[in-house]
């Protein structure tokens, strides 16, 4: 595409917690960009630090215990990380919004839905309660609630979990973002709502110019959803690129694994899934070499030593596998 | 398949929650969490049931172990009628239904170590004990892929896969012959997922069991099952042979449901179109009136909101419930 506009350049992240029990390494020497319009997919199992790295971004990581070691979050040329927190809360909700997993917590109990929506609109837009009622009114029914100047007044329970997080989204659309930030807003929604909420988010996209970061364990909805993905394993990107480019010629061990531990929807005859040994490391303490090296098939005693750092393989595709031109999709 | 191959058969099945309001506790509704359902179950398959949440697919997995009474009809189990059984005779049939749990952390006692889950209803039902106990248990643990030495370690020390494993080998301790196995996967990670359905895929080839399996992944159950039934609202709208189902879906549930799965593959889904449904699921205390699913149906027709649709054979061993498809004997492509 021409006119690339980059907006948001994450460079070398890293996020620890320091625990009882020791150093949570949850996200590590985490580097990737986004250009304006894009859609970006990280997808990783629980625990991979997805949604550690979308609290930093936004600056919302509790500290103690959490600490951002190093790194930095350019938005529009400026690093977010060394704003204070008066600079941080003009971006965060007003440039940067995000939407959390679980609509049934997320939304206040004791408001109604009204009130916490013109919260935001009231607080970064400078607009009276008549103007600002208007507003949520005006979102509401942009996310699909019906009789939305009436729905204002009810409280949250009132709403099945697919209307909640449509006012979530709402909330989140209220001061125009530039960047949304998604984090497993579907999950817990059944399909036929989750179908709902992504063609919901993809048409307010187009209509809305925004760009959409998009936090998953599901590679369906990456497949249906985004161009570019980031494979999160414990704490690292491993693997990232378009997601044509990852999806038929996945280059790192897990990613294959991952994807061929999925059933396949043409198959006809029963065969076994292929799955990955083991499980996914505890992340308190540093790793030596390659987090997944001791369930990887393609383990060499370089893995044991080197973590490998994302190699180009092409415009569209980086892998951090020492091994990766070994390794094939099944 | 012949009816002698039948493990199952259930036949009208009700289960009603009662709601109760005031100081009296007065009966003003019911949940009809299942309302008149209808199948069976052949020996050695895997049948999948697939739904949203709330669809009563739980409700019916439990009412079949009898841990729920059902309110009105029969689940006949190798020709017995299990509603009808005393709690005594049960209990000899319950060791041949067994159940799996969604939720391995709630599942397993924390108080108890693994030896004495896995060890409870052989000490219940056989009253086995000391080193009988012991092998069995051993060989259990061995059978699922836990090394029999974390014998005496307490659930929090395991993954959830492994708990999961756990409650397969609890669940297989008295040689059943059905097992239910409600969610078992969806609690956990994509990688530990396939480990687990493997594993169940094993066991049944080995000691021939049969399953139903309850999900709402539908690509895990087309992986899973031979014949899948699809539920809405407490009913079963559509049953096939799941090559069937897949490819030539009936109902327009079944089909909006199917599409709403996204297929793992960005060239397949660029190309797909989908069917959207609107809404959310009605309240189950108070169902429309008609066909259930009539409120989000971008078919429904008169008859819809006036009737019932029968549950019946459309083409062998198909069956659906849906006033357009009887009519037209065919789907309508949505």
């Amino acid at each position: 595409m021409e006119n690339r506009e980059r907006i948001l350049n994450v460079e070398n992240l890293t996020t620890r917690f320091y625990t009882e029990e020791g150093v949570v390494h949850a996200v590590e020497e985490m580097s990737y960009q986004m250009d304006k319009g894009d859609t970006l997919g990280v997808v990783g199992e629980s625990g991979c630090g997805k949604s550690v790295h979308a609290l930093s971004i936004m600056g919302l990581i509790p500290s103690p215990p959490g600490k951002i070691e190093a790194g930095k979050v350019v938005f529009f040329g400026q690093d977010l990380l060394s704003l204070n927190e008066n600079e941080m809360r003009k971006i965060r909700g007003n440039e940067i919004a995000m939407i959390f997993q679980d609509p049934m917590t997320s939304l206040n109990p004791v408001l109604t839905v009204g009130f916490q929506i013109m919260e935001a609109i009231k607080l970064h837009q400078n607009m009276g309660n008549k103007q600002a009622r208007d507003r949520a009114a005006e979102l509401l029914s942009l996310v699909g609630i019906p009789e939305a100047k009436q729905r204002l007044d009810d409280y949250p329970h009132h709403f099945s979990g697919g209307m909640r997080q449509r006012a979530m989204i709402a909330m989140a659309l209220s001061c125009n973002p530039t960047i949304l930030i998604a984090d497993e807003p579907t999950t817990s929604l059944d399909v036929t709502i989750q179908a709902q909420i992504i063609d919901l988010v993809n048409n307010l996209k187009e209509k809305l110019g925004m760009s959409v970061i998009w936090i998953t364990h599901d590679l369906g909805v990456i497949a249906r959803m985004v161009n570019r993905v980031n494979v999160m394993y414990a704490g690292r990107i491993i693997e990232k690129g378009s997601v044509n480019e990852v999806f038929d010629t996945p280059k790192n061990p897990y990613t294959v694994g991952l994807l061929g531990s999925l059933p396949n929807p043409e198959a006809t005859s029963k065969r076994r899934l292929y799955s990955i040994a083991g499980e996914p490391p505890d992340l308190i303490g540093k790793i030596q070499g390659c987090p997944f090296a001791n369930r990887c098939t393609f383990v060499i005693d370089r893995c044991l030593q080197e973590m490998p750092p994302l190699e180009k393989l092409n415009e569209n595709h980086e892998v951090a596998c020492w091994e990766s031109e070994k390794v094939e999709k099944f | 398949m012949r009816i002698e191959d039948e493990i199952l058969r259930i036949e009208g099945l009700r289960k009603y929650f009662p709601i109760r309001r005031g100081v009296f506790q007065r009966h003003v509704g019911d949940v009809k969490a299942v309302d008149g359902v209808n199948f069976n179950v052949y020996r050695g398959e895997t049948l999948g049931l697939v739904g949203e949440s709330g669809c009563g697919k739980t409700t019916i997995g439990r009412t079949i172990v009898r841990l729920y009474r059902p309110t009105d009809g029969h689940v006949f189990f190798d020709g017995e009628d299990l509603a009808l059984l005393s709690k005594k005779e049960l209990q000899t049939l319950r060791r041949k239904i067994q159940m799996i749990f969604q939720n391995p952390y709630a599942s397993l006692s924390p108080r108890m170590n693994i030896k004495n889950i896995v060890g409870e209803p052989l000490e219940i039902h056989d009253a086995m004990r000391g080193k009988d106990l012991d092998d069995r248990i051993a060989e259990l643990l061995d059978y699922v892929g836990i090394s029999p030495s974390c014998m005496n370690r307490y659930p929090h020390e395991f993954s959830g896969g492994q708990r999961q494993r756990i409650g397969i080998a609890r669940s297989l301790a008295l040689n059943p012959e059905l097992i239910i196995c409600d969610e078992p996967i969806s609690s956990l990670d994509v990688s530990i997922q396939a480990q687990v359905v493997n594993l169940l895929e094993e066991l049944q080839d080995e000691l021939g069991l049969t399953y139903i399996f309850i999900a709402h992944d539908l690509s895990m159950v087309r992986h899973i099952s031979n014949r899948v039934a699809v539920m809405y609202l407490g009913k079963i709208v559509e049953i096939a042979d799941k090559i069937v189902l897949y490819d030539n879906a009936l109902h327009p549930y079944t089909q909006a449901l199917l599409s709403a799965v996204p297929i793992p593959d960005p060239k397949i889904e660029k190309e797909r179109s989908r069917v959207l449904i609107e809404g959310d699921l009605p309240n189950p205390a108070n169902p429309p009136q008609g066909c259930n699913f009539n409120t989000r149906c971008p078919l429904a027709e008169d008859i819809c909101f006036k009737k019932e649709p029968d549950f019946i054979e459309i083409e062998t061993d198909h069956f659906s419930a849906c006033h357009l498809v009887e009519r037209d004997g065919e789907a309508i492509i949505l």
